[in-house]
């Protein structure tokens, strides 16, 4: 590990140079949000380079000690999408409503923690083995931090989805943490099971039914996912987490009936939930028809589409637009925020950050030789996909609105933390992958359980 | 497994490829219409959080100004000195209303989103950033627009000056009018509650007569139908009309009389001079179908392209192809009385189209816009509008005009040592019952005939008769606007 390869060498020097460039282009946003109002340079511009110096650096040296051969992109992109969404919630902090707490100091806070998580996985995370053996755990974790904000005491109910718990004076959305946990137990039982899964007792033309007993796990995670919705109204999370198993099925198992299956649960929970709570039908009549009441249920996402529009091509530049007109402009509806002042531009330039991101989470899984590690890295990539697509269609009326966090960008601790560990772990993957192709001896088999040996494709 | 994480990657990517089209879709294709959207509040709320130009008089007034103020939501309040007195022109800046008048119309440039003014200020512009405001400088005067208020007085009505060859505004006045600084208020109770008590005001202040209101124009018409019957060959200036007290109109028992019922007749010119009812209605009669067409030269029926907020109203005459089932409304038309109803700007771009060789100017407001340094970015170009007649036809209607104010109904327009060439106007109406009123006054005028400077048409609601109470408040004016004394 210790070893020093031309790989490791030439990888961590161009994840410093592309570090140091994400860094510079945080800083120019935040210097331009200053001189938006004043002439001068902002004071406290000395402190945030050294912040900002100082925290990739302790990134990058963990990962140049624990990790050097792992890709070289996956922490530059994660600092220009924290960076463009640290400037963005200083601009938006200037513009608040007075008696509010500035929300950027509380981010830059949040930002250190999400780094020391990031380096204590890779420092305590040496072999992603070692987590498959716990998937039971995990799952036991998982399920516990998904209902947590149920539990009566703890849980709290904020904007109408009970998504939070409440310990101390901290809120904390336990689903984020929830996410990677059920992805490590996802990835490790449908590698023990996939053979199973994927073999098909009945044939139906030229489709292989499978066993109508392995419909269990699919069954479990839909009720999983409905629970999340009707108890939480968290619309999000649900989604998130169906579409994440139905797509880690398919992968584990090639088998396009899961999804076919999965469509057609999807279908009919989407059409019950529908029939049965007043929130989804707002949701989605909002999403066809916002101007219908563009003062009442339709408003946030009327001032999204206004700010989108007024952007235009080039935006109105950082700090010249108006986007505190947004509700919740730093959280769920910050891409926004981005489209008025950065226009198209500037959100075309962060989606393809975030397409470089999941192409890169994508590379890493197929890179990786052993099937838990390849599972886990494109479970952890389909997380960070669809938690996009969804908060960035849904923000765009592009789809019905679900609330999540936009990746990296949004205000929230519990968000930056969760996709930090996801980061570190893919670079984990991606280390293990790249040590294992450099090895001149077959690596150590690992494999979770002995049922199924074949796995080397 | 890679072939199906290859697939699930390319699912993601063709989803994320959809939304960069939405984005494209919403912040191109859309932008305009979601930027625009009078829902949406950033429009206003970045103009009063940013310097304003001047609006500025002719004679280097101002208008409206903006001054920076303490407030915790905007920095800037619009101030207007002049108060009522320029009311309508300017209108008003309002984040709950939206903006009116030469705010509206010229806000591009008073907050310096002008092209011209930004290619000039480039410099400035990528050195500190900061937007050059550009500033709108009228045609009107702040002398000629006092002279306008103070010799309408107290009474309803509306003075519309320019000058013929470019069509500039030099005067337009309407009484009542109202103050827009309290519309303008920062404090959004303030400018309710005079918003309200504007709409609700009975007198209609908000109204800008001038443009926005049409009236019967009475015999200041009989200019138009003169030029359109000379133009036509319908008549000439020798043409003998009988000497009658009334005219029985075509296929009913209704008649049209001459003023105080006298007898009235003979030449065109002895009539025009005499303003013969049965004379004009007969030539009414005789236009006939050509009526509508000649109407259409002077601008009836469009409304004149006037860079004001709100727009002006279109004038009506006769309808084309009316006259075979009604050919009363020809010779009512004739005299300047229904279906023929007009604004006072319409009269003075005919004043304006005969001084002017028959050619009616487009009319305007904007002088020019000047820079932070009072450098001229542009100058407001004069454009013809309408070709109304010919220049033989307007200098006829000239001479008829001269006599008018020499030895007419007109004579208390004569300024001593300048030609004023005019046309009186006395017009019948009624109110929503149907019961008649005291008659609109009018009069048009324009001066020095030789070389005309000003063209003006004057009018007072239900104030009497033209000649006695329009024409002077008319020579007040050109008096101010020629810079000669006002006696």
């Amino acid at each position: 590990m210790t070893a020093r390869s031309p790989l490791a060498h030439k990888r961590r020097n161009s994840e410093l140079a592309l570090g140091l460039l994400a860094a510079t282009i945080t800083v120019a946003g935040f210097v331009l949000v200053g001189l938006s109002e004043t002439d001068e340079l902002p004071a406290d511009l000395g402190g945030l380079v050294v912040a900002i110096l100082g925290l990739f650096a302790v990134a990058h040296l963990a990962v140049r000690r624990f990790a050097p051969r792992a890709d070289a992109t996956l922490l530059p992109l994660a600092v220009l999408l924290n960076g463009i969404g640290f400037f963005t919630i200083t601009r938006l902090d200037r513009d608040r409503r007075p008696g509010v707490a500035a929300l950027a100091p509380v981010q830059a806070v949040w930002t250190l923690v999400a780094v020391i998580a990031f380096v204590a996985v890779l420092v305590f995370i040496r072999r992603t083995g070692v987590l498959a053996r716990y998937r039971y755990s995990f799952l036991l974790l998982g399920s516990l931090a998904l209902l947590a904000p149920l539990a009566p005491g703890i849980g709290r109910e904020i904007n109408g989805a009970r998504l939070w718990v409440r310990i101390g004076s901290l809120n904390f959305q336990p689903g984020e943490a929830a996410k990677v946990l059920l992805v490590i137990f996802f990835a490790a039982y449908l590698v023990d099971k996939r053979e199973l899964l994927a073999l098909g007792s009945r044939r139906v033309g030229r489709m292989f039914l499978p066993d109508p007993k392995h419909l269990g796990p699919l069954l479990g995670a839909w009720g999983l996912s409905i629970i999340v919705m009707v108890m939480e109204k968290d619309l999000g999370s649900s989604l998130l987490f169906f579409a994440l198993f139905a797509a880690m099925l398919y992968m584990a198992t090639e088998r396009a009936a899961y999804l076919l299956g999965a469509l057609v649960l999807f279908v009919g929970g989407a059409t019950l939930a529908y029939q049965f709570f007043a929130h989804v039908q707002d949701r989605v009549s909002n999403w066809l028809d916002p101007w219908a009441d563009s003062q009442g249920q339709g408003f946030q996402l009327v001032q999204s589409l206004f700010a989108f529009g007024t952007g235009g091509f080039a935006g109105t530049g950082l700090g010249l637009g108006s986007p505190q007109e947004i509700p919740a402009a730093s959280t769920d509806f910050i891409f926004a925020a981005i489209g008025e002042e950065l226009g198209l531009l500037g959100t075309v330039a962060v989606m393809i950050a975030f397409l470089l991101l999941i192409g890169t989470g994508f590379r890493i899984a197929i890179q990786a030789q052993r099937p838990f590690p390849k599972l886990f890295a494109a479970g952890l990539t389909t997380i960070l996909g669809v938690q996009t697509f969804v908060i960035i269609g849904g923000v765009t009326r592009a789809i019905p609105l679900t609330g999540v966090t936009l990746p990296f960008i949004s205000y929230g601790g519990s968000s930056l933390i969760a996709n930090f560990v996801i980061i570190a772990l893919l670079l984990r993957i991606s280390d293990e992958a790249a040590a294992d192709a450099e090895s001149p001896k077959p690596a150590r088999r690992t494999v979770p359980t002995g049922t199924s040996p074949g796995t080397t494709r | 497994m890679n072939r199906a994480i290859r697939r699930v990657g390319l699912a993601v990517t063709v989803l994320m490829l959809g939304l960069v089209a939405q984005l494209s879709y919403l912040q191109i294709v859309d932008a305009r219409n979601l930027k625009d959207d009078p829902r949406n509040v950033r429009t206003q709320i970045r103009d009063f959080n940013r310097d304003r130009g001047l609006i500025l008089t002719s004679d280097g007034e101002v208008v409206a100004r903006s001054v920076e103020v303490d407030d915790p939501q905007f920095k800037f309040q619009r101030e207007y000195p002049f108060g009522s007195l320029f009311g309508h022109i300017s209108g008003y800046q309002s984040f709950i209303f939206g903006n009116t008048g030469v705010e509206a119309v010229y806000n591009d440039v008073m907050i310096g989103r002008d092209t011209q003014l930004q290619l000039g200020n480039l410099g400035d512009l990528l050195l500190s950033g900061k937007q050059a405001t550009g500033n709108v400088v009228l045609t009107l005067s702040a002398a000629a627009q006092t002279a306008a208020r103070d010799a309408l007085g107290d009474r309803r009505g509306s003075v519309v000056a320019l000058d013929p060859a470019t069509g500039e505004i030099l005067a337009m006045y309407s009484n009542p009018s109202y103050d827009p600084q309290p519309l303008a208020s920062l404090e959004a109770g303030v400018a309710q509650t005079a918003f309200d008590a504007l709409n609700a005001d009975p007198a209609n202040p908000a109204l800008p007569r001038a443009w926005r209101e049409i009236y019967p124009p009475g015999s200041t018409y009989k200019a138009v139908t003169t030029a359109v019957g000379l133009e036509t060959g319908i008549t000439t200036p020798e043409t003998t009309y009988p000497t009658l007290s009334e005219l029985t109109l075509p296929l009913t028992t209704s008649t049209i009389q001459n003023f105080n019922g006298s007898t009235c007749g003979g030449t065109l010119e002895q009539s025009f001079v005499k303003s013969c009812n049965t004379t004009f209605a007969q030539i009414g009669l005789d236009l006939a179908e050509l009526f509508p067409p000649g109407d259409e030269q002077f601008g009836i029926g469009s409304a004149p392209p006037l860079d004001e907020n709100p727009k002006p109203v279109a004038s009506t005459g006769p309808r084309s192809g009316t006259f075979a089932t009604d050919a009363p409304a020809f010779a009512r038309a004739g005299i300047g009385q229904a279906p023929v109803a007009v604004t006072p700007l319409q009269m003075a771009l005919v004043a304006a189209a005969i001084a002017n060789d028959g050619v009616m100017m487009e009319p305007h407001v904007l002088g020019r816009v000047t820079d932070n340094d009072e450098q001229v970015i542009r100058n407001a170009e004069p454009e013809p509008w309408r070709t109304a007649t010919t220049p033989a036809v307007a200098a006829t209607v000239t001479d008829l005009m001269l006599q008018v104010v020499e030895g007419g109904t007109g004579t208390s327009a004569r300024i001593d040592g300048v030609a004023v060439a005019g046309k009186t106007g006395t017009a019948q109406n009624e109110d929503a019952e149907g019961n008649p009123r005291p008659p609109h006054a009018w009069f048009i005028a324009f001066a020095p005939a030789e070389a005309p400077r000003v063209a003006i048409a004057v009018l007072v609601e239900n104030g009497g008769t033209g000649g006695s109470v329009a024409a002077p408040i008319a020579r007040q004016v050109i008096q101010v606007l020629l810079g000669l004394p006002v006696g």
